[in-house]
């Protein structure tokens, strides 16, 4: 039996929106082991982003909790769920989210920098994701000078580039199309196989879910299918 | 790490290569004005001062007043000063000596070429001593004058310089003063004063005889020495009555002046300080309003670059970074337009210096800018910068990821 590395334990989140209070999520319990590849499978607006927030340190639930390596993270401070996210956390998102000030190279060093990793371990590191996204010869492209699915590879190597317990991938694919969406897949596939990553996927597509190896599905910030 | 949060900074500002200048033009027209005026004004300060300290604190000058054209002091006034003021003054208690001081503006020839000069005259006698000391008088080349040195000169340290009469003087050379032929006794030693280095001084008796016109017995200035420093202001107070009774008039309504050259020095002293304060109250203005541009575009680069700073916190950095990062932005925004102000500060000051020596001929127009002016103006900058982003950059900091991520621009 694997290790637990993500327990979220009947975590709500409410929004106020003027006067409205809403539930996002309301009573998501939910266990990730080492080693899965989970998906988080939902319609829009049912939670599955804000289930994310979660699990990625991005957000604190307004009840409940949320374990990371049985850390209980859910009371920490912003500073401190930072440093959490920059040494387990990996993402990836749907928008790329690259700076585009910086090249290809230097996105995927900038964790690294905020680690205050070596110059020389870093650069090297930098150059090996590059060449397993298969990006080697493109490190001083800026992103605008890349094509989407190329950004999304850059991204997927930023995300690897402190060895995180868990990538966090947020409709990886959504900006791109079909074909170049699958490669993407296929290298989040190679990453989990290869070294052995926790890979949690959010996505509202069944397609895309069935990439991973289980897959939950969420309603109205529940689970519906899927076991916790 | 710090390198490369600078290089990031750079980077950054670099991207918006002219949102970054014209912040930067704000804040440097306001360091380079203060740089300017400020090392103008002291220069001016310390010319000024220049023309004084060749004379003691012990010391005070008596002159008519009223009527003030242009002309050597004491001369075209309504009631000049009597030459039997003099004994009355020295009667007073704490007064050392008193000298009757003869001046005249007249000509100076010397090879083929002429200037107008004022020539003073120096007393015969055991005052003679006395005046010597309280100018301070020494001969760089030849001598001082002695009794009984008729038609015979002793010229300022400035007329040995060939830019005079395209040739410099040297002791017994001969000069016409007035077109009556002069020996030159001797060149005075330099005091960084352009009216004593322009002097020109002969004995009292050839004064009176052969400059002046023969029934003028105004005197210029009455030059007074008193016995002790510390009674200076009681020593002038009684001069000033003696004044009043013998020249009739009020107090209040004194048609003269009796003055130290240290009083004088303090007047125009805060007169300049007047001018400098009013000039870095302007230049202040000009600062805080760069600084409110910083402030600005710090504000506009938090908002724009909102999704970044999310992206920023997801990955890893803590709020002190993101805080850090803008800081040095705003910080750099506010050093290199610092440098380029003290850059031109230092143009425009030398600039200005040299076109007013040229067109005005005066060593009152001059720069004086210190290394701790110029560090003072970068530091300042520096941090002018650093202050005007702390706000924008605070709010980076507190950005929620969450929040920021979603930000559409």
């Amino acid at each position: 039996m694997k290790s637990t590395i993500i327990k979220l334990d009947n975590v709500w989140k409410t929004y106020k929106m003027g006067d409205i209070e809403v539930h996002a999520l309301q009573g998501l319990s939910l266990e990730v082991k080492a080693g899965e590849f989970l998906a988080i499978q939902g319609a829009s607006g049912s939670g599955k982003s804000t289930a994310m927030n979660m699990i990625g340190c991005l957000d604190i639930p307004t009840k409940g909790r949320v374990y990371l390596e049985s850390q209980d993270i859910s009371r920490l401070s912003e500073s401190n769920l930072a440093q959490i996210r920059g040494k387990k956390i990996g993402f990836i998102f749907q928008q790329f989210n690259l700076v585009n000030t910086l090249s290809a190279m230097e996105n995927i060093l900038l964790p690294m920098i905020f680690q205050n990793i070596s110059r020389e371990e870093r650069e090297n590191k930098a150059k090996e994701l590059l060449n397993i996204v298969e990006l080697g010869d493109r490190m001083d492209h800026k992103p605008t000078e890349l094509s989407g699915g190329q950004q999304q590879r850059v991204a997927i190597a930023r995300s690897l580039s402190n060895d995180p317990d868990v990538i966090l991938a947020d409709e990886p694919t959504g900006n791109l199309d079909s074909k170049t969406g699958e490669n993407v897949m296929h290298f989040l596939q190679k990453m989990h196989k290869e070294k052995k990553t926790t890979i949690v996927m959010v996505t509202h597509d069944a397609h895309l879910a069935k990439f991973a190896q289980r897959i939950v599905q969420l309603k109205d910030g529940k689970l519906i299918r899927g076991r916790k | 790490m710090l390198k490369d949060y600078f290089m990031f900074s750079i980077k950054n500002l670099a991207k918006r290569k002219l949102r970054s200048w014209l912040t930067m033009i704000g804040i440097f027209i306001g360091i380079a004005a203060v740089v300017s005026l400020i090392g103008l004004g002291e220069g001016l300060r310390i010319a000024v001062t220049s023309q004084f300290n060749f004379l003691g604190s012990d010391v005070l000058s008596v002159q008519a007043s009223g009527l003030n054209l242009a002309g050597p002091p004491g001369t075209a006034v309504a009631t000049p000063l009597t030459d039997d003021l003099k004994d009355k003054i020295l009667k007073i208690n704490g007064v050392d000596a008193a000298i009757n001081r003869y001046i005249e503006s007249g000509t100076l020839e010397f090879n083929d070429r002429q200037t107008i000069g004022m020539a003073m005259s120096i007393p015969e006698g055991s005052e003679r001593k006395i005046l010597e000391d309280m100018l301070n008088l020494k001969a760089e080349q030849g001598r001082l004058l002695k009794d009984g040195d008729n038609k015979k000169v002793l010229l300022g340290n400035s007329f040995k310089e060939d830019d005079i009469f395209g040739k410099g003087i040297k002791p017994n050379d001969r000069v016409l003063i007035n077109d009556i032929s002069f020996e030159v006794i001797g060149i005075l030693e330099k005091k960084g004063s352009f009216l004593f280095d322009s002097a020109i001084a002969v004995n009292e008796q050839t004064m009176l005889n052969l400059i002046r016109e023969a029934d003028d017995t105004d005197v210029n200035v009455i030059g007074v020495k008193v016995k002790n420093v510390d009674n200076i202001d009681n020593v002038k107070e009684n001069i000033e009555k003696l004044m009043r009774k013998e020249r009739n008039v009020k107090k209040g309504e004194e048609d003269f002046v009796v003055e130290s050259p240290q009083n004088l020095l303090a007047t125009l002293n805060s007169t300049l300080f007047a001018v400098q304060l009013f000039i870095y109250i302007i230049a202040s203005i000009s600062i805080v309003v760069g600084g409110i541009g910083i402030m600005n575009t710090m504000y506009t680069a938090v908002l724009e670059r909102t999704k970044e700073i999310g992206i920023m916190k997801a990955i890893g950095a803590k709020n002190s970074v993101i805080f850090f990062l803008f800081s040095v932005e705003s910080g750099f925004l506010g050093m290199v337009g610092g440098i380029i102000g003290i850059i031109f500060g230092l143009l425009l000051a030398y600039g200005l210096a040299f076109i007013g020596q040229i067109t005005l001929g005066s060593d009152l127009i001059q720069a004086h800018i210190t290394s701790g002016l110029i560090i003072g103006a970068l530091l300042f900058s520096f941090i002018l910068g650093i202050i005007s982003g702390i706000v924008p950059a605070y709010q980076a900091s507190k950005m929620q990821p969450v929040e920021a991520l979603s930000f559409i621009k």
